[in-house]
């Protein structure tokens, strides 16, 4: 990580030297390459990241992640805890695109909005919901109730747009995308929108973080990984996100453009289907049927775990943009266990295997996507091979991330290869969605594609998200980690990296989570 | 005739609901639409509440009856990640797509007629050979990777136009219009070319053919007997009797290439009709995709049925077998 950061700020300052001439001469405008299309300018109709990352340049949320994906201030110039279940937030003075001040019954206003809008595909409910209670104090001071001790209650306010009641009540999301409605307190404005295409706004100048770096934004949507790359060669764009990885050692060899990368929140990792009987993607070496699910065995588990090379992978495969783990989040955030390493031994795998008695192993379906995550496909036929070696015969089975979503949630892999970013930047935010025992009514598992359950790390689990104090509750988290890892819950691999490019003239302050924004660029001085 | 159109509109609608049902149906094999566009820390609770938001608990074949019944009415259903009427984000679409195909038109029939007629004149001569061998190319190369070289040669290195996205727009009723203004047309000369380069071949193909048919009939030989300038020949004589089936041809191609610009609008990025379906595959918005392909079969069926019917005018064989059929 130290490493990679001075790397970063070398490079950028080799830049800078190389590019302060034409620099001085620029109009301050920036335009970024996008590579998924915001379909909405309503900040609260559709949760999809694609749709955060336009709208934290136009509107502001109470409080934000950093770079380290760590809770800071934002439009909340400060909080407290007043009691375990009370949360007292003051705004700082703040004003909307419209001129009026941002009052704590916009908060509440904002808080509300989400579970009244309906078709929306994805809510943003899911974070306003645990708060049972709004109460205004004065004008810029507002609490906040939950019905339980929630700890996560700031982390999922990162998530919240705060929008000017005055320029939403009783508008539909769908006048947004004309500009209707689309008034907030972030650092650009509104100006125009094409589906598809493109956003452009304008600094907005009575932010309340100063003046913004750029004096015009516009935001290209390229989903096409070469049309966004040429976009940028040709100079149409100032910077894209996600630089296509075949064409990685290309940009980065390229003296007309400067790279940031940066470790993501994204893990990559295995489920194995511990938790059936009977498993659909397993057969005995001769094809027949087996009798028992291989993955039920903690032994066979760890033969999975120590027989993948993440080094090979991460070096030969990826580029340099993965970062090997057997952690479930990165050394960042609450729950990473310092002493958890990685470990590579084919030949203890074996072995397990053998005890296990599968001394002849078994054909294995390893399911993926192949359109989502970096190099997917390519990195589950290494790992297919990898597994191979050590007698698990495995063939890859890469499909479309719309298909392999709703397969799974089907169940009908035994094992596959996904992706999980921490947005919460905790180790609560995987173990709940996909390790912890499937529970509807508790809200627990819903993608829980391994079928595992363990009792005792649900119980842990739980306790950690009733701790207001962080230290006890980042405790309660790595005590978590360490069952996921020492019963092999989910196989971890690597955290995949978020890249950036940009002209000579531009910083870029890379992030962990995938939110690319203007606020991220500043012209170099 | 009366009996006749009847007849093929009954067809027509028939066609119609058969793909309503296929696409239908076909849709559900995509996927789950919940499963991509709800957020990954969405509980159970979350996901229920979604796909009920979206109409998707209900029964398969109550939803496809609502959707036949609204479909009749000209609702197509509300996009999911738009929130708006699917028929509205593809009209919308429309002409920024139109622009495209109107532009790729001309430039195939600047570059395709004048060639055409040239290889046709002197089929022997060396012109006529390069012409001919060159049009092959257009034929077999790639859209996509046409696109990718133009995006490299004029975009990338030269920087001389924009390597994709649309121009800026000026609004003509409302509409907004890229076509109208230099910097717009920027925008639109490299997809436009690439989308342009199959029809300039068949129209060089089917002109070339034209002309040296239509070359040896005897009025072009009697004109030119009494000294009509060859000039005249070729502009006035010749040209209106090649150009007849290329407008026929033509006519088709014009509805495919809005149909179907799908590889060329996005290796350029162009936010029109092809891409919005693309798009709206990925992120399996169901009454986008019904609707799109439901609006491409009614354009086809009506440029059909408007076909039969000018048949059935022009050639009374037509409909008096059909009448007896």
């Amino acid at each position: 990580m130290k490493k990679m950061g001075v790397n970063i700020a070398l490079r950028a300052a080799a830049f800078a030297v190389l590019a302060s001439l034409p620099a001085a001469g620029w109009a301050a405008d920036l335009k970024i390459g996008f590579s998924a299309p915001a379909t909405t300018l309503d900040p609260q109709f559709h949760n999809a990241s694609q749709n955060i990352a336009v709208s934290r340049n136009m509107f502001d949320t109470l409080v934000q992640m950093d770079p380290d994906s760590r809770i800071i201030p934002a439009l909340a110039e400060s909080w407290r805890v007043v009691d375990d279940t009370t949360w007292e937030f003051k705004l700082r003075p703040a004003k909307f695109s419209d001129g009026s001040p941002v009052t704590a019954e916009d908060v509440v206003w904002s808080i509300n909005r989400p579970a009244t809008i309906p078709n929306s595909p994805s809510s943003f409910g899911i974070y306003t919901r645990p708060i049972v209670e709004k109460k205004i104090i004065d004008d810029r001071t507002v609490q906040l109730k939950t019905a339980a001790p929630y700890p996560l209650l700031l982390a999922d306010l990162t998530n919240v747009f705060i929008v000017s009641k005055k320029a939403t009540e009783g508008l539909t999301s769908d006048k947004f995308l004309t500009g209707q409605g689309v008034v907030g307190s972030g650092p650009y404005k509104f100006k125009s929108y094409t589906p598809d295409d493109r956003v452009i706004m304008t600094a907005n100048e009575t932010y309340w973080g100063g003046k913004p770096a750029w004096d015009n934004v516009e935001i290209r949507f390229l989903p096409n990984d070469s049309a966004r790359l040429s976009a940028l060669l040709s100079g149409e764009v100032d910077v894209i996100e996600n630089i296509p990885t075949p064409d990685l050692e290309a940009v980065k060899n390229n003296k007309n453009l400067v790279v940031a990368e940066k470790m993501s929140h994204r893990l990559i990792f295995l489920f194995l289907d511990s938790g059936r009987d009977e498993t659909p993607g397993v057969t005995a070496a001769d094809g027949s049927p087996l009798k028992a699910n291989p993955f039920k065995d903690l032994r066979v588990r760890k033969a999975v775990n120590l027989a993948i090379d993440r080094e090979a992978i991460a070096s030969r495969l990826m580029q340099g943009l993965a970062f090997p783990t057997n952690n479930i989040v990165t050394e960042t955030m609450q729950g990473y266990v310092p002493a958890i390493k990685p470990a590579y031994d084919p030949e203890q795998a074996k072995k397990l295997l053998a005890e296990a008695g599968y001394d002849k192993g078994f054909r294995l379906v390893l399911a993926s996507p192949n359109n989502r995550l970096i190099n997917d496909a390519k990195v589950a036929q290494a790992l297919a091979q990898m597994l191979t070696r050590v007698g698990i015969r495995t063939s890859v089975d890469a499909v479309p991330f719309a298909v392999i979503n709703t397969r799974g949630n089907k169940g009908e892999f035994s094992s596959v290869m996904m992706g999980w970013g921490a947005q919460t930047a905790e180790a609560s935010s995987p173990i709940r969605a996909m390790i912890a025992c499937t529970n509807k009514e508790k809200g627990w598992g819903p993608v829980n594609w391994g079928n595992y359950c363990n009792p005792n790390l649900d119980a842990v689990t739980a306790k950690a998200l009733n701790t207001i104090d962080d230290a006890a509750r980042s405790k309660l988290l790595q005590e978590a980690t360490q069952i996921v890892h020492d019963d092999v819950a989910i196989v971890p691999l690597y955290f995949q990296a978020n890249t950036w490019a940009a002209k000579p003239g531009i910083t870029i302050t890379p992030r962990m989570d995938e939110r690319t924004s203007a606020l991220m660029f500043a012209p170099a001085k | 005739m009366l009996v006749f159109l009847t007849r093929r509109l009954i067809g027509g609608l028939l066609v119609l609901f058969v793909t309503a049902t296929l696409v239908f149906f076909a849709v559900f094999a995509l996927g789950n639409p919940v499963d991509v566009m709800v957020s990954p820390d969405a509980d159970q609770a979350e996901r229920a509440a979604a796909i009920a938001r979206l109409g998707l608990d209900r029964p398969i074949l109550e939803q496809y009856a609502s959707f036949l019944w609204n479909a009749v009415r000209g609702d197509l259903g509300n996009s999911f990640v738009y929130g708006k009427p699917a028929t509205t984000v593809i009209l919308e679409r429309l002409p920024v797509t139109l622009e495209l195909a109107i532009v790729a038109m001309v430039i195939a029939l600047g570059i395709g007629l004048p060639l055409g007629i040239i290889a046709g004149l002197k089929p022997s001569g060396l012109s006529g050979k390069t012409i001919m061998s060159g049009s092959i190319l257009g034929f077999s190369l790639p859209n996509f990777w046409i696109g990718l070289m133009l995006i490299s040669i004029f975009a990338v290195q030269l920087k001389w136009l924009p390597s994709g996205g649309r121009g800026p727009t000026v609004d003509v009723f409302g509409i907004p219009l890229s076509i109208l203004s230099l910097e717009g047309l920027k925008y639109l000369i490299l997809p436009a070319f690439t989308l342009a380069l199959y029809k300039t071949s068949l129209i060089i193909r089917i002109c070339e053919t034209g002309t040296r048919t239509v070359n040896r009939q005897d009025y072009i030989r009697t004109a030119r007997a009494r000294g009509v300038p060859p000039g005249r020949i070729v502009t006035v004589h010749l040209l209106k009797n090649v150009i007849i089936p290329v407008i026929t041809v033509m006519g088709l191609e014009f509805g495919a290439m809005i149909a179907f610009a799908v590889a060329v609008e996005t290796v350029f990025s162009y936010p029109g009709m092809g891409k919005l379906l693309i798009d709206s595959i990925n992120r399996i918005d169901r009454p986008v995709i019904v609707a799109y392909l439901m609006v491409t079969c009614l354009i086809f069926v009506t440029v059909n049925l408007i076909v039969d019917a000018l048949y059935a005018v022009l050639d009374p064989r037509v409909r008096f077998s059909a009448s007896k059929a």
